[in-house]
């Protein structure tokens, strides 16, 4: 059984369809990228997922359950979490806190907690900013506070939205490095990124969408080969809109 | 030392009317205490978890209300008003959080000032009940020196600032803060917003509501303009909150002793008359403008503003 299926999913926003007709299946332990261009409905999918917006029509299964109408903290306390593409730091809260209160969905105690955050600021080398208030982070950081915070909620698939973009070469070898650990624990991703040298390292498989629908679906090298995809990103003469 | 500063300032409080304290002064004191405990519910519920009301005073008014009504229809003590607000006044803000809590930010605001609104004009109407306004008087007032009543709120102000310090440190107030800070972020990382929100509306609606039921068997006379006051109750409430600092554990109680004090100074210039109320929109331009934390929240900003540099 696949560890999340999206079965025949429309989002519609009014007239527009930002997502339609959307299937794929995610198996535990695989990393699926998930690329497109600009309003490709790549984070409207996401919210779908997560339970942000709700499904105009279709579903969502997550570990055998659909969780289509369920709201957004069950989703997450049923082990699904993700982060945000732009970022969403507890602004007033230090580094530390924003992850013990993520902390707390599977924490008997504040203690409990605690230590639990302390071992996700290491793992996502955020250790020496325990203490800074969250606003004051760089970007590069609040993009991995994202990932710590989404990790402290204990989730077996995380959804990463653009968790690379805007992050200077080190920070991004850094996060890649994290992604490849998350992975190691067996934690179930999917990751939208912009960014092609890295989707196409990290990702065991990759789906595309353009304007809402699914365009392909395969391995890196067969994204990379596929004429839809190249079109899609490039345009062709004909059609202007790339 | 910083650690024992409330348990000093709570030894200093229960020994002061040993010091044999004119009636005014113990008076104003009473008035302080009390305006602590409603800025310290209202912090937990504006200041921690973000949720600014604007309809406090619905909450102090049903406190008060449930006190008077037990005296008058009842035949029972005011007294036990404090304990029993805790149910209704419980019951009463599981409502108003079912309503108003799915509204977000200045929706949420206004929706609560209208909840002050409605409770003022109902209980002016249900005249069976609340009496309109003639009011309810007790006839006969419980001690006639102000000491037990100094105690009584001493020990709610005391219970209510260790209970949100308790509740501030714990997963509750790390929860209300997330709230605060970005709701779809709390949502996501597995926060039932909904539910935490409201338990933050039931815990500060009913400590205000015990202060309520305090006011009636203090004053002994409640009426719907009273207690349900918009500036006299919900905006003092905000203002006692933002001048003293939101989200700080001494603001309210720095709040209140600079507003009640203020009001009383105010009040002795008859000369002025309802001009006070300009002063203090003023006084809360100037807080905002230039104190945005409050006087605890910006603190280090007023010592260095003093000069006072090195004493810390």
């Amino acid at each position: 059984m696949p560890l999340l299926s999206v079965m025949q999913l429309s989002r519609y926003f009014g007239g527009l369809a930002a997502l339609s007709d959307v299937t794929f299946d995610l198996q535990k332990g695989e990393i699926l990228g998930l690329i497109g261009p600009n309003g490709a409905g790549k984070t409207t999918l996401f919210n779908v997922i997560n339970g942000f917006h709700q499904p105009s029509k279709g579903k969502v299964v997550f570990k055998g359950k659909n969780i289509s109408r369920i709201r957004t903290h069950k989703i997450c306390a049923l082990g699904l979490a993700r982060t945000f593409q732009v970022v969403k730091p507890l602004r007033r809260m230090t580094v530390l806190d924003n992850v013990v209160a993520s902390a707390f969905l599977r924490a008997g105690s504040k203690a409990e907690a605690t230590r639990k955050a302390h071992e996700i600021l290491e793992f996502t080398g955020l250790r020496d900013d325990g203490d800074t208030l969250s606003k004051g982070l760089p970007l590069g950081k609040r993009k991995r506070l994202e990932i710590a915070r989404a990790l402290a909620t204990g989730p077996e698939l995380l959804l990463l939205d653009e968790s690379f973009a805007g992050l200077n070469p080190t920070e991004l070898n850094e996060s890649i490095d994290i992604v490849g650990r998350i992975k190691e624990r067996g934690i179930t991703m999917m990751v939208i990124e912009h960014h092609m040298k890295v989707i196409m390292s990290i990702s065991d498989r990759i789906i595309v969408l353009n304007y809402g629908e699914k365009i392909a679906e395969g391995t890196p090298g067969e994204i990379g080969r596929n004429p839809l995809v190249i079109t899609a990103y490039l345009g062709v003469t004909e059609n202007a809109s790339g | 030392m910083k650690r024992y500063l409330p348990l000093m300032v709570l030894m200093l409080l229960v020994l002061l009317p040993l010091a044999g304290l004119s009636t005014y002064a113990m008076h104003i004191l009473i008035l302080v205490i009390m305006w602590s405990v409603i800025g310290m519910a209202w912090n937990l519920l504006g200041g921690y978890c973000g949720q600014v009301s604007f309809g406090h005073a619905a909450f102090f008014g049903v406190g008060a209300y449930t006190s008077g009504i037990l005296y008058q229809k009842f035949g029972i003590s005011a007294w036990w008003g404090l304990p029993l607000s805790i149910i209704v006044v419980a019951a009463f803000a599981l409502v108003i959080g079912f309503i108003c809590l799915r509204l977000r930010g200045p929706f949420f605001a206004l929706a609560t000032l209208a909840v002050g609104v409605i409770l003022r004009v109902s209980a002016e109407n249900l005249t069976g009940l609340t009496q309109g306004d003639l009011g309810i008087m007790i006839r006969t007032r419980t001690w006639v020196g102000k000491i037990w009543y100094f105690y009584i709120i001493l020990a709610l102000a005391a219970v209510t600032f260790f209970l949100v310090r308790k509740i501030i440190g714990s997963k509750l107030g790390y929860y209300f803060v997330a709230i605060r800070e970005d709701q779809d972020a709390a949502e996501s990382l597995g926060i039932p917003t909904t539910l935490y929100k409201t338990i933050a509306l039931c815990i500060s609606g009913v400590l205000t509501g015990m202060a309520g039921a305090f006011y009636m068997n203090y004053m002994g006379y409640i009426d719907p303009k009273v207690v349900f006051a918009l500036h006299d109750i919900s905006i003092v409430t905000i203002m006692v909150v933002m001048v003293g600092g939101a989200a700080t554990y001494w603001g309210p109680v720095i709040g209140s002793v600079i507003m009640v004090l203020l009001a009383e100074l105010i009040r002795s210039i008859p000369a002025l008359g309802v001009a006070y109320q300009t002063l203090f929109g003023t006084l809360l331009i100037v807080i905002i403008i230039f104190l945005p934390n409050g006087i605890a929240g910006d603190w280090p900003k007023l010592k260095r503003l003093f000069g006072l540099r090195g004493a810390s």
